[in-house]
């Protein structure tokens, strides 16, 4: 229960820490000990696979990607240079929207008994180690996920697959060349007339 | 006192103070194995390009590690003015703590007793993963903090070539945990009691070698720090220990990569041809023993590559061959069992 | 007693070492600081411009790939675990999977996205 006191103070900070924090490299690392804080609070709810997969895909690809971001951008040190002021405008519908959440929350608590958990698993122990039908494993997750869960996972795969195309329309604008057709890159073009110039 | 009444008094002390006392353990152990696998590399590399080595500090240079940790304490350890503070002294902890981490779940041997590691737990290949994808902040952070050319385009390779290669090594495990059908690293052990995974999945070995070299910025993938073109890579600004702590974190990678390709591929501390007699513990290191001479073998024998060869053949070769791998030995477990 | 405590607490501990590391440098070092030796270095020349400049947007893709596949490959994990209680029900399940990203994937290589120059 301290524990997740302690947890849940270092996860606020963070998050208060990123918003208000003028350098974005700051706001990056703070951040950071938000996903790993927040992937120590999944742990301590025996949700191991959720907790692992939130510290390799948010912390170790998404905010790299952000990292890749802002450190490439803004190369030099610094904060970026100021923009207007938007908080006091939008101040209010965030305040309103974060009550909502919470009343939502509040909710859906009250209507499911905590403490509670299906009939056919456990929670886990040391002496469990490799079962799987502990809660919140690897093998648990897996038997759900493949089995009632199927067509939200087949679903996944076409969103992946969207946006793996969107990200290469969203980049190729001029920058990556088609490796067939007509259009000859640049850059190519340009060795080629430096090597008929060496050649010459 | 026998090893029963060692295991009761065990029993009395709580938990946390032997957990505490174990990753203190394994964690000077770890740094040991550090310092003599730097001066491992020095003398295989010297013996390989036929010069004798390190050989005046102790006998046959044994007491070098404890030279070099003496003079980089008393190096004077410099910030450039052009850097950001903080996170210039904050990148190297991140880097070593990560490389630390890994060795919290990792199982060296087991007796009656149990596990011989700090923490035996159910995601334990998982929690490796996890821990040693937060160590790329280290160098994306040093080189922007560096404020200075050469870490930056360092760091930028270095982060694009680890990020490359860790879709890959993940595809290549994933073949050893269809067969063992668990992600507990002993689990995955006690099930190469029979026969060792390297020869079922000897592809995915041959892909999880490949990315591990590439992953731990090793030669001859070790583009980050080319010093013909970027000078040290993205700790090129980094002096004193601080540039130790980046060194530390480098050699325990590697030893965290042998350790996994041990407990994955060659058995972990399984005794080959039932040769029980001598302990698991002792067959561990010497497997692990073996990447780490592959790993200097390598350094000495092959070229560096280009960086557009090297995304290419992430990207174009080891992503679709590994993915390859895993769904014909999960087409072999679906028709076998 | 949660699994993952141990864990916690070795985490704990590899931060201690660290600390310890970077402390006693502070104390044993000598600092005779002066405004060369704070300049970034340059290969001896004193720097010629500040860093910032263009890098290629290729970083980026690659960057934005990663996330896409590394989600990819996360669901890989459950999956390969209960194999042996799927069987060929599993194995059309992730071939149907495996095709669907592997269109995405044929796409990207045939734009050029894996090509770097």
């Amino acid at each position: 229960m301290i524990l997740f006191f302690a947890l849940a103070i270092v996860l606020v900070a963070s998050a208060i820490v990123t918003i208000v924090q003028k350098s974005p490299v700051y706001s990056v690392v703070s951040l950071l000990v938000n996903f790993i804080a927040l992937a120590a609070m999944y742990f301590t709810l025996n949700a191991e696979f959720i907790g692992v997969i939130q510290i390799v895909v948010y912390t170790g690809a998404i905010l790299v990607l952000f990292v890749f971001v802002i450190a490439l951008l803004s190369s030099g040190i610094g904060p970026f240079s100021e923009g207007p002021d938007r908080l006091p405008k939008i101040l209010v519908p965030a305040l309103v929207a974060t009550l909502a959440a919470f009343g939502f929350l509040t909710y859906g608590l009250t209507r499911v008994p905590l403490g509670t958990l299906p009939a056919h698993v456990t929670t886990s122990t040391v002496g469990d180690v490799g079962k799987a039908n502990v809660f919140g494993s690897v093998g648990d997750f897996g038997a759900a996920l493949f089995t009632t869960h199927l067509l939200p996972f087949e679903v996944t795969a076409f969103i992946l697959m969207v946006a793996v195309i969107g990200v290469v329309v969203l980049g190729s604008d001029a920058t990556i060349a088609p490796t067939h057709g007509t259009h000859v890159p640049k850059k190519k073009s340009r060795e080629r007339e430096s090597i008929v110039k060496a050649a010459k | 006192m026998t090893v029963a009444h060692v295991l009761d008094l065990l029993n009395t002390v709580p938990w946390w103070l032997v957990v505490t006392v174990k990753a203190v353990i394994v964690l000077v152990i770890v740094q040991t194995v550090f310092a003599y696998s730097m001066l491992f590399e020095r003398k295989i590399m010297a013996w390989m390009q036929l010069r004798p080595g390190p050989n005046r500090v102790g006998p046959w240079g044994l007491m070098q590690p404890a030279a070099d940790a003496a003079k980089m304490l008393f190096k004077e350890d410099l910030t450039p003015k052009t850097a950001d503070p903080i996170i210039y002294k904050l990148a190297p902890f991140i880097s070593l703590i990560c490389a630390m981490g890994a060795f919290a779940v990792i199982p060296f041997s087991e007796s009656s007793a149990g596990i011989w590691g700090v923490a035996d737990v159910n995601a334990g290949i998982l929690v490796i993963f996890a821990i040693t994808s937060i160590g790329v902040y280290g160098i994306s952070l040093a080189g922007w903090a560096s404020g200075s050319k050469f870490p930056l385009l360092g760091a930028v390779r270095s982060t694009a070539q680890m990020i490359s290669y860790e879709l890959a090594m993940t595809m290549s495990v994933i073949g050893v945990l269809i067969l063992a059908g668990t992600t507990s690293l002993s689990g995955i052990v006690h099930a190469q009691a029979k026969v060792w995974y390297i020869i079922p999945q000897i592809f995915g070995f041959a892909i999880y070698i490949i990315t591990a070299v590439a992953e731990t910025n090793r030669a001859p993938f070790d583009l980050v720090e080319a010093e013909t073109e970027l000078v040290g890579g993205f700790h090129t600004e980094y002096s004193g220990l601080r540039f130790g702590l980046f060194f530390i974190a480098e050699y325990l990678n590697m030893i965290t990569v042998a350790c996994i390709a041990t407990l994955l591929f060659l058995g972990g501390w399984n005794a080959p041809f039932g040769l029980t007699i001598v302990p698991g513990l002792i067959w561990f290191v010497l497997k692990a023993g073996l990447f780490i001479f592959m790993y200097i073998w390598l350094r000495t024998t092959l070229p560096r590559l280009r960086y557009d060869r090297l995304m290419n053949f992430g990207w174009k070769f080891l992503l679709p061959a590994a993915t390859l791998n895993l769904m014909v030995t999960a087409a072999i477990v679906a028709v076998l069992g | 007693m949660n699994p993952y405590a141990p864990v916690g607490i070795f985490l704990g501990v590899a931060f201690l070492f660290a600390v310890a590391f970077s402390i006693v440098p502070g104390l044993a070092a000598k600092k005779k600081p002066n405004d060369t030796k704070a300049e970034a270095y340059e290969c001896g020349v004193e720097p010629t411009s500040d860093v910032s400049g263009r890098f290629p947007v290729r970083f980026y893709i690659v960057a934005m790939l990663f996330v896409i596949f590394d989600v990819e490959a996360a669901s890989f994990y459950p999956w390969a675990v209960q194999m042996h209680a799927l069987r060929t029900f599993g194995l059309l399940e992730m071939i149907v999977f495996v095709v669907v990203l592997g269109i995405g994937y044929a796409y990207v290589w045939r734009k050029g996205g894996f090509q770097w120059r």
